[in-house]
């Protein structure tokens, strides 16, 4: 892979080596969001601060996108394929995600970690998203 | 008959399904204007007009064609549950008693193909939706698989709904899927997103319905058999709800506007949801109408296996579901869809059904319609006792 990726949108990364999300916390209640807000959707109140999200989770729920998405979605380089998605349970926020899996793999409570996920290329420069990748024989 | 009670005194619709060379407001128009003859009354005679459509126009344009009276009209524009927004904001009208005499119509006409999203719209940044996360039928499936996890329903209960929409489809003259498929073939069409495949999901259509809504002091006069609008309600998502277009989810999020907008109508009608006898509920894919029919209230989680199998959803049944075939049959057009399950149930309580017509006159219907970005409408219609 190319040096110096390009994340898909800065807002969404508290660090890309290692990768983190960026979410956010209330001071008051400890609801945590992602992407990051200024408001907590729960008390109502200005109270959120930055937080990175934990790096590791087990799958929630997932699915098979298996038809090409119209714009504005941007296929990968190689064009597109049928993709996993799902949303990992990182304790404190279920988070939706990319699943980097074989869908023989996949299912519910399946341990995973968070990865870099090369998407489009912008002129010649590679972009990156967030996944989830399977981390079974580490957990 | 309470004087202060809103009733449906007229129906009407466009056929649903894609229509070539025929607009959205072409659509429209015919849809109240069979409302229109339905309730013996004219345009001049309504005093305030309701419409949404999604993509197909504006619908207060529609005065151009319907004749210009003078009269106010409200546009909405809620997603999937903008039928259910424009009836009730047609009966808060009523009971207001701005307006005597309302019309409600909504339209669209989609093209192919799945819904596209914009992210800005929905206040979610450009990558969501480059990404491929920004899809409606992923939502669906991944609430419905984990639903699945937590209360035991199978696959072929999935494909059950689907072949019962479609059963009831083939049969309902206005209905775009006539064609009935067996749970068999449900099961092997294309995994579109597993565990929902092709004919498990309902897709973008066209079509138009029109409604005329009177109160009591004068539904008598203008149908012989009005249908009450008990309850009309509407609300948006709670925190720790599972919606649509939602990068993050809280722990646990099984709250859901389809809930809350349940109870508040039963609760206002005063009915239980034991006695509905025949209900319409938002089944953009059979995992919803899964999901729905215990979020509710019309049964317990898990308990959709057995109602199922045992035919329990079936016109003939104990709790007839989506008896004009739903979205499933029907295809989408947002504007219109939670309208025309409303039709059906007038039609359905009135006895006067276009399709299957479920046994024993029944009193007591249902309605529900679910949209993005987590909004809920519902309705509870009855006809009085001694309506004949």
């Amino acid at each position: 892979m190319p040096l110096d990726p390009t994340p898909v949108d800065a807002t969404l990364f508290a660090s890309l080596d290692p990768p983190r999300l960026a979410g956010s916390r209330c001071s008051g209640c400890g609801t945590v969001t992602f992407p990051a807000t200024s408001s907590c959707p729960k008390c109502m109140e200005p109270t959120m601060a930055p937080y990175a999200l934990p790096d590791r989770g087990t799958v929630w729920t997932w699915t098979v996108q298996g038809f090409a998405p119209k714009p504005p979605y941007v296929p990968p380089a190689g064009g597109f394929r049928p993709f996993p998605v799902g949303y990992v349970d990182l304790g404190e926020v279920l988070v939706e995600a990319h699943l980097l899996a074989d869908a023989a793999q996949l299912r519910i409570g399946l341990p995973v970690r968070l990865v870099l996920e090369p998407t489009w290329e912008t002129d010649g420069a590679p972009v990156v998203t967030y996944a989830f990748a399977a981390a079974e024989e580490d957990a | 008959m309470r004087s202060d009670d809103v009733y449906v005194v007229g129906a009407g619709m466009h056929p649903f399904g894609r229509h070539e060379g025929v607009s959205g407001l072409d659509m429209a128009e015919h849809a109240v204007r069979a409302a229109l003859a339905d309730a013996g009354v004219s345009w001049a005679d309504v005093d305030f007009a309701v419409g949404g459509s999604n993509v197909s126009g504006k619908p207060d344009s529609l005065v151009s064609r319907l004749g210009l009276t003078g009269v106010p009209f409200t546009t909405v524009k809620n997603g999937c549950a903008t039928g259910g927004v424009a009836l009730a904001t047609a009966v808060s009208a009523l009971q207001s008693r701005r307006a005597d005499l309302v019309a409600v119509v909504g339209f669209d006409k989609h093209e192919r193909g799945a819904f596209a999203a914009d992210p800005a719209a929905y206040g979610l940044g450009e990558w969501y939706a480059q990404t491929g996360l920004m899809i409606t039928t992923q939502y669906f499936a991944m609430k419905t698989r984990r639903y699945q996890h937590e209360h035991g329903v199978s696959d072929l209960t999935l494909a059950r709904i689907s072949a019962r929409a479609f059963r009831n489809g083939a049969e309902h003259p206005m209905a775009w899927r006539r064609t009935t498929l067996t749970e068999e073939e449900v099961l092997a069409s294309a995994p579109v997103n597993e565990p929902l495949t092709q004919y498990m999901f309902c897709q973008p259509s066209q079509g138009a319905v029109g409604l005329v809504l009177a109160r009591g002091d004068r539904a008598a006069d203008l149908s012989d058999r009005p249908v009450r609008l008990a309850a009309v309600t509407q609300r948006t998502r709670r925190f720790g709800s599972f919606e649509v277009f939602s990068p993050w989810l809280s722990p646990q999020p099984w709250h859901s506007p389809s809930i809350d907008a349940a109870a508040a109508a039963f609760e206002e009608a005063g009915i239980s949801p034991a006695e509905v006898q025949v209900a319409q509920l938002q089944d953009t894919d059979s995992g919803s109408e899964m999901i729905h029919l215990a979020e509710t209230g019309l049964c317990k989680h898990g308990e959709q296996e057995h109602l199922l199998a045992a035919g329990a959803t079936d016109f003939d049944g104990t709790l007839p579901v989506n008896t004009d075939g739903g979205c499933l049959a029907n295809g989408e057009p947002v504007g219109a869809s939670g309208l025309r399950q409303v039709h059906e149930v007038v039609r359905q309580l009135q006895g006067r059904a276009a399709g299957v017509q479920v046994p024993g006159n029944p009193r007591v219907g249902f309605t529900h319609v679910y949209g993005a970005p987590g909004l809920s409408a519902c309705a509870v219609l009855t006809v009085d006792e001694g309506a004949a």
